[in-house]
């Protein structure tokens, strides 16, 4: 019998995740540990982890070594530690809240900086962790714990497209942006990621994946239903593709 | 030793170097911008890194980050940059990072002015992050005490695992003075701490041992309230060991003057012309702030000591809530105190000094 | 067309669903028990009709299922 689909050794070892049904942080970081697995870069790689759900992960899920970074921090984190070991592969994985709203300015200048770093994204449009706030990703009129109202009618301004903001500046070299609604979306997000982590060991700078991501206990729907709300409300917003590729 | 007429910022920027720092990254905020532009051009020299964050909260982040790896690492700022950092800097403090920040004081509170001060006392020694936790404070008086305490400062922090905070100010940061620069730290011997804190506890690719996760805390219940207990040790270890106070004239002394780093150098100037005119006025200067040494105020004769004058560039005043604490009302205290870029003034020392003394006789 | 065969960690089946959405042969179903977390885990109902082809993996978020496949 050949096998089609085994774990990673990497993953579940140490420590089980406590994330929710249908999470898809939880596809991300299993895509993250089977593309270490297979570049055969788990011993000689870093996660500099951000503060939420994707946190999850970094605590021995995926047994590797972990830097926790204070909330939106991470980019910082990375930026320095990579330049003092050039010779580790470093990434940051980091939710939306993370990455674009406290930890905005520790990206973009990282990415303008053009770090050789790679960043694993989850756009799940909404504070998982703390119980479903308002992200910078948060869609157009969509109701959460502090839009109540739903987003627009208070002030909050529209979703904040990641990718096509990094996309501006001139130092970045690979900004893409997947999902994993279906079996052939997550290929293509594993394939992003390592170009990913392909461009830092061959050199090109920052590159960044950014995953449009399902949160089934925040959004109040099933996983099925996260699916559709992807589809039909997300992607729209956030359209997936290689954005940039060097 | 090499002798150099060099600048504040400068010489403990270079001393830095020396002591094996190959990461620095900070933010322009004067009074010590000639600290990033120093090490801008020198630490490349030696096979550093160098970054200018986009903020101090980017920068104090990057050091932290660059301590993960085992990197001496270095960051300097001035009062409102420091309060930009003091979430990570709690977070070094409980992951337990050797970092080392420099703080040249400048007016507060607010964005306050670009003058010297001493307002960042609370903040540096008491509260300078959430969860209470302690690190080592030095505070020097001259160039060459502040280069051989920074030369020292990153090999206490490695054996501590703690951040080491050296607390300057507009003046000792602009001020120039000859200091004796210490030999460079060779490099392999800077390469095997490095390698030291990779096998050890840092991170660097498990490389075939169980995965390590560092985090300023832990989320697990009990393990927190044991990680507060190591700490509180490593604290105590501190205060047993890393104490330092210079004591100047206190053995036969009636009038003592007290003030730290650059304040220090006033009272001085004053206690040797009371001296010169027959008065006995002496000095306790300390050079820790924390752990402040209560020790050096109870190894006074209050046989013969009638009265204290603290001295401090801070109103309200800060540092005296300490030299209370020490002086346990052994003796009357009298406060001096400036603010705002006022710098002290030895002749108001003296003059209070004499004042007390005139009531006394 | 090889045989194929799915197993499932019924510990770590957290039963979102998403294995169920993409098995083409329907082969997977909610078994009518429980495990130790309380999740309907999900099982093999119609082992036979497995193709290998592993899609049900790639969705499944908490590496709960392994395939194979003869040669």
């Amino acid at each position: 019998m050949k096998t089609v689909y085994k774990k990673p050794a990497c993953l579940g070892v140490r420590k089980r995740n406590s994330f929710c049904p249908g999470c898809m942080h939880s596809i991300a970081s299993r895509l993250v540990a089977e593309v270490l697995e297979e570049m055969d870069l788990v011993d000689n790689s870093v996660m500099i982890a951000g503060i939420g759900c994707g946190g999850n992960a970094s605590f021995g899920y995926i047994d590797m070594d972990v830097g926790k970074a204070p909330h939106g921090r991470a980019c910082a984190l990375a930026s320095a530690y990579k330049r003092c070991n050039p010779d580790e592969l470093v990434f940051t994985y980091q939710g939306d809240g993370d990455l674009a709203a406290i930890g905005f300015a520790e990206t973009m200048h990282a990415a303008n900086r053009g770090e050789n770093f790679s960043v694993i994204f989850i756009n799940n449009a909404l504070y998982g962790m703390t119980g479903g706030q308002l992200a910078p990703t948060t869609l157009e009129g969509m109701v959460t714990t502090t839009s109540p109202a739903g987003r627009g009618n208070n002030g909050e301004g529209y979703p904040m497209n990641v990718c096509e903001l990094i996309n501006c500046f001139k130092a970045p070299a690979y900004i893409a942006r997947g999902t994993c609604t279906d079996p052939k979306n997550v290929r293509k997000t594993k394939e992003y990621i390592r170009k990913a982590f392909q461009n830092q060991l061959d050199g090109k700078g920052f590159s960044i994946v950014e995953i449009v991501s399902a949160c089934p206990s925040d959004w109040h729907m099933s996983p099925k239903q996260c699916i559709d709300f992807i589809n039909e409300k997300m992607l729209p917003e956030y359209p997936l593709g290689e954005f940039r590729s060097r | 030793m090499e002798k150099e007429f060099m600048k504040g910022c400068e010489a403990v920027a270079e001393a830095a170097v020396r002591a094996g720092c190959r990461f620095f990254a900070g933010y322009p905020i004067t009074p010590q911008n000639q600290v990033p532009e120093y090490l801008a051009h020198r630490l490349p020299e030696v096979g550093g890194v160098f970054i200018q964050g986009e903020s101090e909260v980017a920068s104090i982040n990057m050091v932290y980050g660059a301590s993960y790896g085992g990197t001496r690492s270095l960051i300097s700022s001035s009062s409102c940059g420091m309060s930009l950092m003091s979430e990570t800097i709690g977070w070094a403090i409980s992951a337990e990072m050797p970092i080392v920040l420099f703080n040249f004081q400048r007016g507060g509170p607010g964005i306050g002015d670009i003058g010297p001060s001493q307002q960042d006392y609370f903040q540096a020694t008491k509260a300078h992050a959430n969860g209470g936790g302690r690190m080592l404070v030095y505070s020097p008086a001259s160039l060459q005490e502040a280069v051989d305490i920074v030369y020292e400062s990153f090999e206490i922090a490695e054996s501590y695992r703690s951040p080491v905070y050296i607390l300057m100010d507009g003046i000792t940061g602009g001020m120039m003075e000859s200091v004796e620069l210490p030999e460079m730290r060779p490099e392999d011997y800077i390469a095997e701490k490095k390698a030291a804190i990779k096998k050890e506890w840092g991170l660097g690719g498990k490389q075939g041992r169980i995965g390590r996760t560092i985090m300023g805390g832990d989320f697990s219940g009990i393990p927190l309230q044991t990680l507060n207990q190591k700490l509180e040790k490593k604290y105590l270890k501190m205060e047993e060991n890393e104490t330092r106070c210079e004591l100047y004239l206190t053995e036969d002394a009636e009038w003592i003057v007290t003030a730290y780093g650059i304040g220090a150098r006033f009272a001085k100037a004053a206690v040797n012309r009371l001296r010169a005119d027959g008065i006995k006025a002496g000095l306790v200067r300390p050079i820790s702030l924390y752990p402040f040494p209560f020790e050096a105020y109870d190894a006074l004769d209050y046989t013969k000591v009638k009265g204290v004058v603290s001295a401090e560039m801070s109103i309200p005043p800060q540092f005296i809530t300490d030299v209370k604490l020490a002086v346990k009302e052994r003796a009357p205290i009298c406060i001096y105190n400036t603010s705002g870029g006022v710098i002290l003034d030895s002749i108001e020392i003296e003059k209070m000094v004499r004042e007390m003394a005139g009531k006394e006789a | 067309m090889g045989k194929g065969k799915v197993i499932v960690d019924a510990d770590w089946c957290k039963s979102c669903g998403y294995c169920l959405m993409v098995c083409p042969k329907g082969v997977l179903g909610v078994s009518g028990d429980v495990n130790r977390f309380g999740y309907r885990y999900v099982s093999p109902l119609k082992p036979e009709e497995c193709i290998g082809c592993g899609l049900c993996a790639t969705m499944c978020p908490d590496i709960a299922i392994e395939v194979y496949k003869e040669d």
